[in-house]
């Protein structure tokens, strides 16, 4: 039994490994992007629009307005990024209906590639905000005491996104395969509607902890009281 | 008993602790802001997206940890370090 789709390499020449989750990765990039690029070809202002544009409407309109409840009052600066994350994530999740489908989500480095890439764009949406020093000052609240414990948090927030979304849908898939040894007809049915339950939670949760800590990174300059 | 077979005891013994122990603590969690949760929108129906937006949030925080005891217990499971490196050094 695998405990990740890294361990199945499809390709390898010398240095060079071509694994599932690799492959499975760029699959579903190629079906965002070239289903964004066909879907957006031709807008249409009249009454009635087609089919996927107004589905990808619904996904940008409500992508947009959780951007905006949690605080961020521009939510445009941020929807690349934060949206870009929960589509990747739900489509990575929602795909698990696929019989032979090994989610990338399911292995910890594409999980830890996430969670570094959010690591990293906290601090550079912070210091676009506010200033490289009013970002690093702001370690220093409440008091000077308190910056290990800040700097601590940064660090091990960032390894419990990536582990939090991981965990869950690698124990997803192996529950599965557990519940098909031993019980084959109905109930592996009822906790794979559990799985693609959890996958859409977890992709929202990964979207709206990364929106949550941008925006406390992006509200230093409000509290400073200018 | 020879090392071999203490060690796969033990992990067995520790995986299965880990994940009875580790899924206490969470489960009275998670009870307890459900409970909280679900009063609190019977009290103010108005708020409710606020509501189940927080206690979305706060559920995959405290789950969490339990999700954290989970990996423990299948890297004892199905990728254990010493089992490895005990296999590997009976293999020479």
């Amino acid at each position: 039994m695998h405990l990740s789709s890294d361990e199945l390499i499809l390709w390898q020449h010398g240095f060079f490994k071509l694994n599932v989750t690799i492959v499975t990765t760029w699959a579903l990039m190629l079906v965002l992007v070239v289903g964004a690029k066909l879907i957006t070809r031709n807008l249409e202002h009249k009454i009635h629009i087609s089919r996927w544009q107004s589905l990808l409407e619904v996904i940008v309109v409500n992508i947009r307005k959780q951007i905006e409840e949690v605080g961020l009052r521009q939510p445009e600066r941020y929807m690349g990024f934060l949206g870009t994350l929960f589509l990747f994530i739900a489509l990575s999740n929602l795909c698990t209906i696929f019989p032979g489908y090994a989610p990338p989500t399911g292995s910890l480095s594409t999980t830890a590639a996430l969670a570094l890439s959010v690591f990293i764009a906290v601090p550079l949406f912070g210091i676009a905000e506010s200033g490289l020093g009013a970002y690093l000052r702001s370690y220093t609240k409440p008091t000077f005491i308190m910056l290990p414990f800040n700097i601590i948090s940064e660090l091990s927030r960032t390894l419990a996104m990536a582990i939090r979304l991981f965990g869950n849908i690698m124990s997803g898939t192996m529950i599965l395969a557990i519940l098909l040894t031993i019980t084959p007809f109905i109930f592996p049915i009822v906790m794979s509607l559990l799985g693609l339950l959890t996958g859409m939670v977890q992709a929202y949760i990964f979207s709206i902890l990364a929106t949550v800590y941008i925006a406390a990174a992006t509200r230093v300059r409000e509290e400073t009281g200018d | 008993m020879d090392s071999t077979t203490l060690i796969a005891m033990a992990s067995i013994i520790t995986a299965g602790l880990t994940i009875a122990i580790g899924g206490v603590g969470p489960a009275l969690g998670e009870g307890r802001s459900v409970a909280q949760a679900l009063s609190s929108l019977a009290q103010q129906p108005d708020a409710s997206t606020t509501i189940t937006r927080t206690l979305f949030v706060g559920l995959a925080m405290i789950e969490s940890i339990a999700i954290y005891s989970f990996v423990v217990s299948m890297i004892l499971i199905f990728a254990n370090p010493f089992w490895n490196h005990v296999i590997a050094q009976a293999a020479k």
